[in-house]
């Protein structure tokens, strides 16, 4: 039987790539002949990014829109009525640094991890039609689950997340103590629910294993769900420097 | 098969997935469309009391009874909101966009289908809630569509600002997450999916400025979530982002230190854009139908294109005229006003390119065109009084009267409802297979042309002589009792307007059913929806896609052999 190792270097289709079927005659454009035959997998996955951009766009602007009210509300002053006087009501949050540092560490490792199997899934896609030879193996069944592995580090993430708002308010920080305070559950909270959705989607990329979907439809959802949560890394130590260091 | 294959997602069989949770574009679009039908019912019910108010301030109306002035608040609250987030931005942009983005570039459907189903039930749900707000305890908010804290931060203000309050904020969260998908979808479906040789310059104007519209959309309504998101938790969680040190009734709250001025900033910086997400999708369909029925080719195509991109830019920096009476300093409101003077250039490049279209055009009257033409006429007169109200020294005399009043009413509101009707009577028998009855059309057209500035124009006076917006009555004041005649003749042309909105109903619905069958292209068009069959079929192009040789208005090409040129007809030797 004849067996293929995945370090064989097989070029991944271009999106789009290949003709094939007579009709439609011709297919995708714009200001360029992507020309092509369905299933489109390599036009899926270049739609399936850009309409990941556009959401990170508004996801970004979210976050900027956050800041920007951060940012005024922490100069804006307030009246004393017991000194008669204009101060800023503004209180440094004793953050748990270290708790949330070891909740940067899972969340950063998890896009180790989630990189690991989007390559990993690229590469299972270009490799498919190989695969789907009678009698070809690919010859590695047994491989890392890297997905899952992301997804139960996702997890401890929130789970941590969690653990540090109990330990905010076990300090005497709750959500309306401080604007200081509103904002650090407020920011950490609209990122947690970000970082679920893009749980959910590896979730869903696990189902579709189990349910033996094509391996490029789960190559796509893999690889904008990978991208979505490198994004959510970013934004998760971005999120933590403005809140350490803009107290 | 193969349309099937290629359109990602076969035919639907089932009521329930055709009509309802259809996939298809053209379903969702006529969804919306629909939808956007209801709401300006609603909202237009709700200006007609407040008209009703205005003259007979002692009435006692049927089903409604006696409006206090909380009442009065909350219909006008409700009128704006219902206007601006479900009409304007609903109809043109969601339904009509919807509908022809994809067949004008040549697509068999959206991008994200799926998306696209969930954007529209998510509007629906949004809407559901927002009327919900009528019947709950207090009622609908007393805020205005603009929602000024800390009158809409704090429950205790009034009775409306109760639970009504929380849910028109939660309403309208729900609609960002509805908008922020479909902008996902607009904007991916235009990048992606354009035919062979349907290049961006090769785009119908329509297709610009249904693109820079999601795009703006994409880009504001994150910012006005995040603001609604604040005001949720300033309201529930005792949060102090726009509430400062109040005293309610006596009470001290145990708010402090936050910024009223947050929340306007913040709200700006969408509302602004907004008035751009609701007029754009109007000037693409003026374009286009300026263009086709003077069988001209649009003048300055380049400049039209650029000119939207303008004012989609500009439109992110001039949020700040909306605040000249914050106390802002100086040298901001004068930045604030420069640009938004600025905004006049691309304007005024627009309009006199219209004009240019056209000058010397073999003019089609129809009902469409009239529309068309309308559109202009009110963009132009709505947006004279632009700059008097962006310019600080005649903006703070000016500020909360009805001037301003008349200023957006004409330039964003009217002028993008003749859009909706000018696409509505230019499309509909692409949509539906029929003709539109055009004696009524034109009736339609001219009772509501000539309504609308009845109504709308003299306010500008109203508001130079000092009368203020957001009174339930002027009987109190004597300066302002004076000016009630005025009020009483803008409450009968609105009487007469209303009245002939239903004749454009009727004529919608009759002509569903009745009306004389469509050809394929009944106005002798250029752009792809008129290269398919009436209603199109299910994948647009009956398993072809189709390739574009030719730009978006070919009219009166010399040498050819009529007078418009199909942009999927083949290049002639010497075109080659």
């Amino acid at each position: 039987m004849a067996t293929l190792t995945s370090a064989v270097d097989l070029k991944i289709p271009r999106p789009g790539g290949g003709g094939g079927v007579t009709e439609p005659p011709v297919r995708g454009g714009g200001d360029g002949d992507r020309g092509g035959s369905y299933p489109d997998y390599g036009g899926r996955l270049r739609r399936a990014r850009v309409g990941l951009i556009a959401g990170l766009t508004s996801v970004t602007m979210i976050f900027v829109a956050l800041t920007s009210a951060y940012i005024v509300r922490q100069g804006l002053p307030t009246y004393n009525e017991v000194t008669k006087t204009y101060v800023r009501d503004w209180m440094g949050v004793n953050l748990p640094v270290r708790l949330l540092l070891t909740n940067t560490f899972l969340l950063l490792l998890s896009t180790v991890t989630m990189e690991l199997a989007r390559r990993r899934i690229t590469q299972r896609a270009a490799l498919a039609p190989v695969a789907s030879i009678p009698g070809v193996s690919l010859g590695d069944d047994r491989e890392v689950p890297w997905l899952g592995i992301t997804i139960v580090l996702g997890f401890g993430f929130l789970t941590g997340q969690w653990i540090a708002w109990r330990e905010l308010a076990a300090r005497g920080f709750y959500v309306a103590t401080s604007p200081s305070s509103s904002f650090v559950y407020l920011l950490t909270a609209t990122h947690a629910v970000h970082l679920a959705g893009g749980i959910m989607a590896l979730l869903w990329a696990g189902s579709m294993s189990v349910l033996h979907r094509p391996v490029e439809r789960r190559r796509i959802v893999v690889d904008v769900a990978g991208w979505y949560w490198h994004f959510m890394g970013l934004l998760w130590v971005y999120v933590f420097a403005l809140l350490y260091f803009a107290r | 098969m193969v349309a099937q294959e290629a359109h990602g997602h076969g035919a639907p069989q089932g009521f329930i997935r055709k009509y309802v949770f259809s996939l298809d574009h053209k379903v969702i679009g006529i969804q919306y469309y629909f939808l956007a039908l209801a709401a300006v019912f609603v909202g237009m019910f709700l200006s007609l009391l407040m008209r009703i108010h205005m003259i007979w301030p002692t009435a006692v109306l049927p089903l409604v009874g006696e409006i206090k002035p909380e009442t009065y608040l909350s219909l006008l609250t409700m009128h704006g909101t219902i206007m601006v987030f479900f009409v304007l931005t609903t109809a043109p942009q969601s339904g009509f966009g919807n509908y022809f983005l994809p067949i004008q570039i040549g697509a068999p459907d959206m991008a994200f289908p799926v998306l696209n189903m969930l954007s529209f039930w998510t509007t629906f749900v949004a809407f559901i809630v927002m009327l919900a707000a009528f019947f709950v305890t207090g009622g609908a908010p007393l805020h205005g569509w603009t929602g000024y804290a800390p009158l809409s931060a704090l429950p205790s203000a009034g009775p409306g600002e109760q639970l009504g309050a929380d849910l028109w904020i939660t309403s309208i969260a729900i609609f960002c997450i509805a908008s922020l998908m479909g902008a996902l979808n607009f904007i991916t479906t235009t990048l992606d999916l354009r035919a062979k040789g349907m290049t961006l310059m090769r785009m119908p104007l329509t297709c610009w400025a249904w693109f820079i519209t999601a795009i703006l959309g994409l880009l504001a309504f994150g910012v006005l979530l995040s603001a609604g998101i604040l005001l949720l938790l300033d309201r529930n969680l005792g949060t102090s982002f726009y509430v400062p040190l109040v005293v309610v009734n006596g009470q001290v709250l145990g708010h402090k230190g936050g910024s009223p001025l947050l929340w306007q900033h913040l709200f700006w910086f969408f509302g602004h854009p907004e008035v751009y997400i609701a007029i754009l999708p109007g000037m693409g369909v003026a374009s286009q139908l300026l263009s086709t029925f003077s069988r001209k080719p649009i003048f300055g195509y380049k400049a039209m294109v650029y000119a939207i991109m303008a004012i989609g830019i500009l439109g992110f920096v001039v949020w700040g005229h909306h605040m000249f009476m914050s106390g802002m300093s100086p040298y901001s409101a004068f930045a604030f006003s420069i640009m938004t003077m600025c905004i006049g250039v691309p304007s005024a490049i627009k309009t006199f390119n219209w004009l240019g279209t056209l000058l010397h055009g073999r003019i089609r009257l129809h009902s469409p065109m009239l529309f068309a033409i309308g559109f202009v006429s009110l963009f132009v007169s709505g947006g004279l009084s632009g700059p008097f109200l962006a310019q600080p020294v005649l903006d703070i005399p000016l500020h909360d009267t009805y001037f301003v009043v008349g200023h957006f009413h004409l330039i964003m509101g009217v002028a993008a409802i003749f859009g909706i009707f000018a696409a509505t009577y230019y499309w509909f028998p692409k949509m539906f297979g029929r003709m539109m009855n055009e004696t009524l059309g034109k009736i339609h057209f001219f009772i509501t042309l000539a309504g609308t500035y009845a109504i709308f124009m003299p306010m500008h006076y109203l508001g130079m002589a000092g009368q203020t917006r957001r009174y339930s009555q002027f009987t109190e004041v004597a300066y302002q009792a004076k000016l009630i005649p005025l009020q009483t003749f803008m409450t009968f042309a609105a009487f007469v307007t209303i009245a002939a909105q239903f004749i454009f109903v009727i004529n919608l619905f009759w002509s569903m059913k009745k009306g004389p069958k469509a050809p394929d292209n009944p106005w002798e068009a250029t752009t792809l929806e008129w290269t398919t069959a009436t209603p199109p079929p299910h994948d647009n192009f009956g398993g072809h896609t189709p390739v574009v040789n030719h730009g978006p208005y070919e009219y009166s090409v010399p040498g050819a052999t009529r007078d418009f040129i199909l942009q999927t007809d083949p290049l002639t030797v010497h075109q080659k």
